[in-house]
């Protein structure tokens, strides 16, 4: 036997849903004290792996060997008992509790019939002193930024006493800045003798902190390599299953006349303060304008103001020169926007309508959709036949349920039922968003393709990556204001990182001239 | 479309005999623990609901406001709102048409007519109020529809007091004969069970309602604002307006149930300390219907028996109505608790399936 222990052994983990097979037959063996990648397109069955591994769910086939003994893992408690956290994408914090209530949230320490609050900051305090953490144990987690969160969220696990870390994609939600300090803390914990399991889509994060990753494709063990040994592009055709191309075939934009025209709009947010102050920018016809800035910069607020979701409070908003501020959706719609919506599931589609009733949900009311006062649901299914053939949206029919289709083919309904009306501007808010790198392609292409039809598009999104290879000019938000507009080909990341974080504001170039 | 199909599909079918069986099996065991013969029970039961023409129509009768109150309870589930106040929507009908009968002075081709659209309009509003304060105010429906229907409950007992209820009585003066829309040769037939044209017009409802969800521009922006009022939002729907709309709709429903029950079944309104309980059955029933048209008139079918032959338990195996009531509960509880069913039918239905495929 060799040094090396290993901590996790998953053998011929199989897990089935109704009609699919998450996992089928996977391994996955984790070494003491190395931070050991996950590696897979979206559905291909880590979370699935993780959720076994953490006990949530039970695998039909297949055992786990934790130390080298087997072991049932039957409830996230027993997990916890055996040394094993994870640390969720979404957080689950209570926000108007201290770090500290937080943190002992279920496994409170007790002097007498109190909670002794005291011993536990002490503790958590030392915990986070130990591991480089940075966390004052009386913060609120509603005054904290994400990147603390997450941290929170750390601690947690240690607090329980975890020696194996599951981080579930945990660079969605940070700056380039925050995922910096992500790696230190990463390397600071396996310093100190845990292992860390990082699920993630992101090849640049496994070449940069990983020992050694294991690829998932369709619920299989594709192969596990030491980091080291390998690069990029192996991991991305291991990923796919095929050759991808990391950069987007565009060639130079030719902008021409002014379609959207933002001016000095202020908008409230959710909390009851300005989520817009002041923000203005353009977006001409043949362009694609990039907005980059870190989630809560007062992005969900503009996309609203725009398609007329929500009321701003001063300002103004014209698309070729009309006024469309806080008017309805319907009205600003007519006037040339579309919108690939930020949240497909909640905007976006009616789940339990079907995919030819999703196809018209804009359109449903016009004379086209209509005959004698009744929908005429001849029109609507050769509408919807029509458009699925021509966006490659795979369903099996279209009256089946949005519901059952995979994101990836939910949102290319959703760009069809957008495109379709062959509209002047077109906003896409994360329009990859939880999507494989073959649909991912596919909707950067089809942007492309409207720009190159002289079209105007906004495109929001968090992944910088994609605001890179996208967009013509890049405009940073930060806290409702337009901070600087750049431009893509001259630009890094640590530029636009500044920018995000509120560290560079750019004099005099928020019209981007 | 499918919603219309399933409910003849063999699944669905299946699942709710196999609900009711169980439920009068657990009902069957209520009445062995209280120390009656459940069969007798049973066989009292249906002998009192099929066993001569009178009762049979009589069953009829007692199925006839269930499907109106179910229809009202369903149509606004459909569009996301849970009309508790159908109830309130039903007195408030019933009033109206007690009120036209009496005082109007028509023709019988249009005396019934106008009546049956008064009662629908005062229903309809009755309800649009209370998503009217939900659309403008946010106040959820189902606090203002609780609270419509004490405030329905006193107000038809105030309308009828003042104008209808002559001096030291405690009923209304009989509608005239010409608001009446009771079939007198169908009545003979069945031994003069209370038998009328409200049953054709539940039926007729039924079907509008289906065409209304599912065939009509407005149907789409009502269903689509039921089951996501964010989507249709963003769609360009006013969702505000749909709400009203959708509640409207539904207390129309329960209204024309109401005057069907006053020009077909009693002719007069009594007043009332308590709430008569059509719109708590009618949730009942839309529970048990799945919230689907056909559904509804099953599910009022179910419980329109049951209540009805509940009578028969009484008097002819001696079951206190507790215990009745227990029966019926228990059946309803099977019913609108499919899942449990579906689990026990597990194996059965899996093996449908693969022999479908083959």
């Amino acid at each position: 036997m060799s040094n090396v222990q290993t901590v996790v052994e998953m053998r011929g983990i199989t897990k089935r849903f109704p009609g699919i097979i998450a996992n089928d037959n996977i391994n996955l063996k984790v070494k003491k004290g190395e931070i050991h990648a996950l590696l897979g397109e979206n559905g291909a069955g880590k979370s699935t792996l993780m959720n076994v591994l953490f006990g949530l769910y039970q695998p039909e086939e297949g055992e786990i060997l934790i130390n080298e003994s087997p072991v049932k893992i039957t409830s996230p408690n027993i997990a916890n008992e055996m040394g094993i956290g994870m640390v969720h994408q979404h957080f689950m914090l209570v926000d108007p509790f201290t770090v500290t209530e937080n943190i002992i949230l279920g496994k409170e320490p007790k002097a007498g019939l109190k909670i002794d609050i005291a011993s536990a900051a002490k503790k958590v305090q030392e915990l986070s002193e130990q591991y480089g953490l940075k966390v004052d144990p009386y913060a609120k987690i509603a005054d904290i930024s994400v990147g603390m969160q997450q941290r929170v969220e750390i601690l947690k696990t240690l607090y329980r006493g975890a020696d194996i870390l599951i981080f579930d994609e945990p660079t969605a939600v940070l700056t380039p800045q925050e995922i910096l300090e992500l790696i230190d803390i990463m390397h600071n914990l396996v310093k100190e003798g845990k292992t860390i399991i990082l699920i993630t889509h992101k090849l640049k994060e496994i070449m940069a902190v990983c020992d050694s990753v294991t690829i998932i494709r369709r619920g299989k063990t594709i192969d596990t390599l030491t980091v080291k040994e390998t690069n990029i592009n192996e991991l991305a055709s291991k990923m796919v299953g095929r050759e991808v191309t990391f950069t987007v075939d565009k060639t130079e934009a030719s902008p021409k006349q002014t379609i959207l025209s933002v001016n000095n709009v202020t908008a409230m947010g959710n909390r009851g303060v300005n989520a817009l102050n002041g923000i203005s920018f353009e977006v001409k016809a043949g362009e694609i304008l990039g907005i980059a800035g870190v989630d809560g910069n007062g992005q969900s607020e503009l996309i609203e103001v725009l398609t007329g979701l929500q009321k701003a409070q001063s300002g103004s908003v014209t698309i070729n020169g009309k006024e469309i501020m806080n008017k309805t959706p319907r009205y600003i719609s007519e006037e040339g926007l579309a919108n690939i919506p930020e949240d497909r599931h909640k905007r976006g589609l009616v789940l339990d309508f079907s995919v030819a009733e999703n196809l018209v949900l804009k359109s449903y009311y016009m004379d086209e959709y209509n005959k004698k006062g009744f929908l005429d649901y001849d029109k609507i299914n050769v509408h919807a036949t029509k458009l699925i053939e021509e966006f490659d949206v795979r369903t099996p029919s279209i009256h089946t349920l949005a519901r059952a289709l995979s994101g990836g083919n939910q949102q290319k309904g959703i760009i069809a039922r957008e495109v379709d009306g062959d509209p002047d501007l077109l906003i896409a808010a994360q329009p990859t968003r939880g999507l494989d790198v073959g649909a991912i392609e596919f909707i950067h292409k089809r942007l492309i393709e409207q720009r190159d039809k002289g079209k105007a598009v906004l495109l929001i999104s968090f992944e910088l990556d994609e605001i890179r290879n996208v967009s013509d000019r890049i405009a940073v938000i930060y806290e409702g204001q337009i901070v600087g507009v750049v431009d893509p080909k001259t630009t890094n990341e640590e530029e636009l990182g500044l920018m995000m974080s509120g560290g560079k504001r750019m004099q005099g170039g928020t019209q981007g001239e | 479309m499918n919603k219309f199909v399933q409910v003849f599909t063999k699944d669905s079918f299946l699942v709710p005999v196999v609900a009711i069986i169980f439920g009068l099996i657990v009902g069957a065991f209520a009445m062995l623990a209280g120390g009656f013969n459940p069969i007798e029970a049973y066989v009292a039961l249906f002998d009192k609901v099929f066993g001569d023409m009178y009762n049979f129509g009589e069953t009829i009768r007692q199925i006839t406001p269930l499907i109106f109150s179910g229809l009202a309870v369903a149509f606004a589930f459909r569009t996301g709102m849970f009309n508790i106040g159908v109830e309130g929507q039903f007195l408030m009908g019933m009033v109206t048409a007690v009120y036209l009968g009496v005082k109007l002075d028509l023709p019988f081709f249009l005396h019934a007519p106008i009546t049956i659209v008064g009662s629908m309009l005062a229903g309809g509003l009755w309800a649009a109020f209370a998503g009217w304060l939900k659309a403008v105010r946010g106040v959820h429906e189902v606090i203002t529809t609780i609270m419509l229907n004490w405030t329905a409950l006193y107000l038809v007992n105030f309308i009828l007091t003042t104008t209808l209820v002559p001096e030291g009585q405690q009923r209304s003066e009989t509608i005239k004969e010409s608001a009446m829309i009771n079939i007198g040769w169908l009545s003979e037939m069945f031994d003069s069970a209370r038998l009328h044209w409200g049953t054709l017009i539940a039926l007729g409802a039924a079907f509008i309602f289906y065409i209304v969800l599912w065939k009509t521009r407005t149907g789409f922006e009502l269903r689509a604002t039921g089951v996501n009022p964010h989507a249709a939002e963003y769609a360009g729907m006013n969702v505000n307006k749909n709400v009203v709309k959708a509640m409207f709709i539904s207390g129309a429903l329960a209204g024309i149930g109401g005057a069907c029950e006053i020009l077909g079944v009693f002719h007069y309104q009594a007043i009332s300390a308590a709430l008569p309980g059509y719109g708590f059955d009618g949730i009942a029933v839309a529970l048990i219907g799945g919230n689907t048209p056909i559904g509804v008139i099953f599910g009022a079918i179910l419980f329109g028996i049951l209540t009805f032959g509940a009578g028969g338990m009484k008097l002819g195996a001696g079951v206190p109505v507790e215990l009745i009531r227990v029966v019926i509960a228990s059946v309803i509880f099977f019913v609108a608790a499919h899942g449990i069913v579906r689990y026990f039918l597990k194996p059965i239905l899996a093996k449908k399936k693969d022999k479908e495929v083959l």
